[in-house]
């Protein structure tokens, strides 16, 4: 449970509204300005070279230090390997001693800010600048970056003529790129003078022993041009073989970063080159360890040194864009951020942050390192899990969930006393210290008569082809009637349905809250009930519970080592199928097939986040509609995530909300009247919220709007 | 190949010329000078790097042209400079990029230094891509290999681009096609 500090914190980030505007901003634009970016480019190829590339590197990291270091010793460079934080402050430090420095310039170093070397410098007596634009800003703001790439994104204007104002004693503008002159000025002395330039490093190439720097200023040119020392200090994340590999990186780094083709300058330097005076340069390489080689021998969690710090997942996060980096990580911010603390710093320090992933995937999707960050960040809850276990209130919940006859008899018996709340099929108000759940959105009443009841008055047809529906709690227990129009259209194509009575909860709430035992037990009641019977597919309405089956029984088991379970998952995997996917195939079949010549109106689809990016069916469920007599007006940002998240939205209201609400904008924006999606949670989330917001805008399970258009 | 890299230079606030001599190229140069009003005062110099364009040219008596114009790139020289001249080995045509081979100081001075970046490059050395160069060149005869899109830029604050940060605001590029192969 996150502590109250945090709560606030979170509170704060959403109440600032330049903030949450800026970013909102940015993102959507990003978003756009990023696809222009990989115009005709095989992202999927390029990614697979640049994990594959960093993938060999993590795997050989001593190997391609030592070849680093050889290469860039040969060529005049003096190489010193840190293993921790201290060592780096410490080499740094006496290298000013033993050579005077004084001033040192930097240019943007995500390094040093992970060390916070700038501190321990300035102790010593030494001025430091920080010289990249952003870096700067927050330097005299006396802050730590928010965004990896644009560090002092979350600071208006005003704010930054006031920093600058009283660094240069004179009252400024707010006019920006007057600001921006008065920084070149400032800095440009401070370049002239300074005795030492540190930098980072995007890649250190051990075939050459060349460091690479990406910029877009100009200043990491000057801060190795002009002071007759340069310090690099470069994580050890940072190497990669071959001085050709830098291609697929420097391709991707700018497009991924910023949506440029390329940063305005790229300096591959090789050795120490002549300073003016003619003298040669003294250039010292820092390959910093702080745990990234532990981080390389773990199995699950070396991935994530293929990240190449382009800041994607940042820009890509519904959560991030509401709260910002001072919120969501400590000096690694987002989706990699998280991880990256829970390593660098330690796990315990990444306990909060990890738990404002709402896992729905954009990251994984645009990461150009292939790494799946919401995985990662699911380990890292198991392991928190693990360590500390599980709180009283959430045992409860889940010793409940894992007993499917409590579990379900509590949602029964839930059914009866709600009628002091519920009213048109809504729970519009909850009591006392569950108000905050249904303040933005209502909740659905719980069916009457859940759909497993509902099941048995259903005469079944007698037909030699069979599937398996598995209804998951929320078709069960509050939308029965999608149920029962899965089972039509079924029957309609020609099979025979069964609904195991005894399966349950898919494990994902448990898993997602990194009880993994729990999930694994989830797991293996459901297998027990599914695989009972020979049948051709098991069909799930509900993109949640459909990877849970398809992928992450598998997983989990893995993961808690029952390894005796592995081939009944796969069994179970093998035929599992979301509805769309398998309606699809069906009509494709020739099993299936729609009225002719409807014309049913307009639609819009919201795309669930397991649904597109886990199970990879966005087409699959438009083809129907399409077919069926809709007409699609795509919505904006119509794989957004709308919020639900499964028992996010519990954890976190004031985060959905935000989200849900800007959900609900962009399909009232595309004029449809209808809004269709796979999800039954998105159901829930987006009715709810139309519910309170008052608009009418119909919410439909792609498999009420198909049910009645079949011939 | 020229084409698609005057538009992707163009698309990144470069501004790229092209000229089939020399000699067309040089008076390109010059006009520049004129234009931008070169002369002997701090902050109004011209650096050029020596070249290979600058082969066979009577430098002293360009210097007399235009008092401003300095072949001897120092540090403080190229601080006070309003234009840094340089001649850069590759192109690349896919992003617009000029590169060099920048491990002579007064190359990085000139073009990071100045307020106008004149980049001359011979349009038979535009590579197609990223991968070309770096097939094209290696380390080995390179220790310090820079490219250059467009001029210096920024958008730190509140996300506006700005144009002309710590580099130049101008980046001017000049292609010859007489200019010869690799040089």
């Amino acid at each position: 449970m996150a502590s109250t500090e945090f709560k606030e914190s979170v509170d704060k980030a959403l109440k600032n509204a330049n903030l949450t505007g800026a970013l909102g901003r940015f993102s959507e634009a990003y978003a756009v300005a990023r696809k222009n970016a990989y115009a005709g480019i095989d992202f999927e190829q390029l990614r697979g070279r640049v994990a594959a590339i960093k993938g060999y590197a993590a795997e050989h990291m001593d190997e391609l230090a030592e070849q680093f270091t050889k290469a860039a010793t040969a060529r005049g460079a003096k190489v010193f390997r840190a293993n921790s934080p201290q060592q780096v402050k410490e080499y740094i430090a006496n290298l000013c001693r033993e050579k005077g420095v004084k001033r040192i310039v930097k240019s943007k170093s995500m390094a040093t800010e992970e060390i916070h070397l700038n501190d321990h410098l300035i102790k010593q007596g030494i001025q430091v600048n920080e010289t990249d634009l952003g870096e700067w800003i927050i330097q005299l703001a006396g802050q730590t970056p928010s965004h990896m790439v644009m560090p002092a994104i979350h600071m208006t204007r005003d704010e930054v003529a006031d920093l600058f104002s009283k660094e240069i004693d004179e009252r400024l503008s707010n006019d920006i790129p007057k600001l921006v002159k008065v920084a070149r000025k400032e800095l440009r002395t401070k370049f002239l003078q300074a005795d030492m330039g540190i930098t980072g490093g995007n890649m250190a190439i051990a075939e050459t022993g060349t460091i690479a720097l990406v910029t877009n200023e100009g200043n990491a040119r000057l801060t190795t041009t002009l002071p007759k020392i340069h310090v690099a200090v470069v994580g050890l994340e940072k190497l990669v073989p071959n001085w050709a590999d830098a291609a697929p990186i420097l391709v991707a780094l700018p497009k991924s970063a910023t949506s440029q083709q390329l940063t305005s300058y790229v300096s591959l330097i090789t050795g120490p080159t002549p300073n003016d005076d003619g003298s040669m340069k003294e250039m010292h390489i820092i390959l910093m360890d702080n745990k990234r080689s532990e981080m390389a021998a773990d199995p699950i969690f070396k991935q994530a040194l293929q990240c190449i710090r382009c800041a994607s997942c940042l820009n890509v996060c519904p959560v991030y864009r509401l709260v910002g980096g001072h919120v969501f990580g400590k000096v690694y911010t987002g989706g990699i951020g998280t991880i990256l603390t829970a390593w660098f710093d330690e796990l315990k320090r990444s306990e909060e942050i990890q738990s404002l992933c709402i896992q729905c995937g954009n990251c994984k999707q645009v990461c150009p390192g292939q790494i799946d960050i919401p995985a990662l960040i699911l380990e890292i809850r198991r392991r928190l899990t693990q360590e500390q276990g599980q709180g009283v209130v959430q045992k409860t919940i889940f010793s409940v969930v894992n007993n499917r006859k409590i579990f379900h008899g509590m949602l029964r018996a839930a059914s009866k006393v709600q009628g002091l709340v519920a009213k048109d099929g809504f729970i519009r108000h909850l009591p006392m210290f569950l108000s905050e759940l249904s303040e933005f959105r209502s909740l659905p009443a719980i069916a009457d008569k859940p759909f497993r009841d509902v099941f048995d008055t259903i005469q079944q047809p007698v037909l030699q082809k069979k599937i398996a529906f598995y209804g998951g709690c929320l078709i069960d227990f509050a939308y029965p009637e999608m149920g029962v129009k899965l089972v039509k259209i079924l029957n309609k194509a020609g099979y025979n349905v069964t609904f195991p009575k005894d399966q349950t909860c898919c494990g994902a709430p448990a898993r997602y809250n990194g009880a993994y035992e729990v999930a694994a037990d989830n797991a293996t009641d459901n297998i027990k009930a599914l695989l009972s019977e020979e049948v051709d597919y098991v069909v799930s309405a509900c993109p949640t519970c459909t990877c849970a089956l398809k992928h992450e029984f598998i997983e989990v088991y893995e993961s808690v080592g029952r390894r005796d379970m592995l081939p009944k998952a796969r069994r179970l995997a093998t035929k599992t199928v979301d509805f769309s996917t398998l309606v699809k195939q069906l009509v494709d079949e020739g099993k299936l097939s729609f009225k002719e010549g409807q014309s049913l109106g307009t639609i819009t689809y919201h795309d669930s986040c397991h649904l597109k990016r886990t199970l990879h069916a966005e087409n699959e469920p438009r083809e129907l509609l399409t077919q069926a007599g809709y007409q699609i007006e795509e919505m904006f940002e119509c794989d957004m995530c709308c919020g639900m998240g499964g028992s996010y939205s519990l954890k976190f209201p004031e985060i959905s909300k935000p989200i849900l609400t800007r959900k609900l904008g962009n399909i009232k924006a595309s004029g449809a009247q209808t809004v269709a999606m796979d999800c039954p949670g998105c159901v829930m989330q987006i009715k709810g919220g139309f519910d309170k917001d008052g608009a009418r805008v119909n919410v439909k399970h792609t498999v009420e709007l198909l049910a009645d258009q079949l011939k | 190949m020229f084409d698609l890299f005057k538009a992707k230079a163009e698309a990144v606030s470069a501004e790229v010329h092209r000229f089939a001599t020399k000699s067309e190229g040089l008076a390109f140069i010059k006009e520049t000078f004129r234009t931008e009003g070169i002369a002997d005062e701090p902050k109004k110099y011209a650096v050029w790097t020596d070249c290979p364009i600058l082969e066979g040219v009577d430098k002293d008596e360009m210097a007399k042209e235009f008092p401003g114009l300095k072949f001897n790139v120092t540090r403080d020289l190229a601080e006070q400079s309003h234009i840094g001249v340089t001649q850069m080995q590759w192109g690349l045509a896919n992003t617009g990029t000029v590169a060099q081979n920048s491990t002579a100081a007064a190359e990085r001075l000139a073009s990071s230094l100045s307020w106008i970046h004149v980049a001359i490059v011979g349009t038979a050395n535009i590579l197609p891509d990223m991968p070309a160069l770096l097939e094209t060149v290696h380390p080995k005869d390179c220790a310090y290999l820079a490219l250059i899109t467009g001029p210096s830029r920024t958008a730190d604050i509140e996300r506006v681009l700005t144009i002309g940060v710590h580099g130049p605001e101008r980046l001017i590029i000049v292609c010859i096609d007489d200019l010869g192969g690799a040089n």
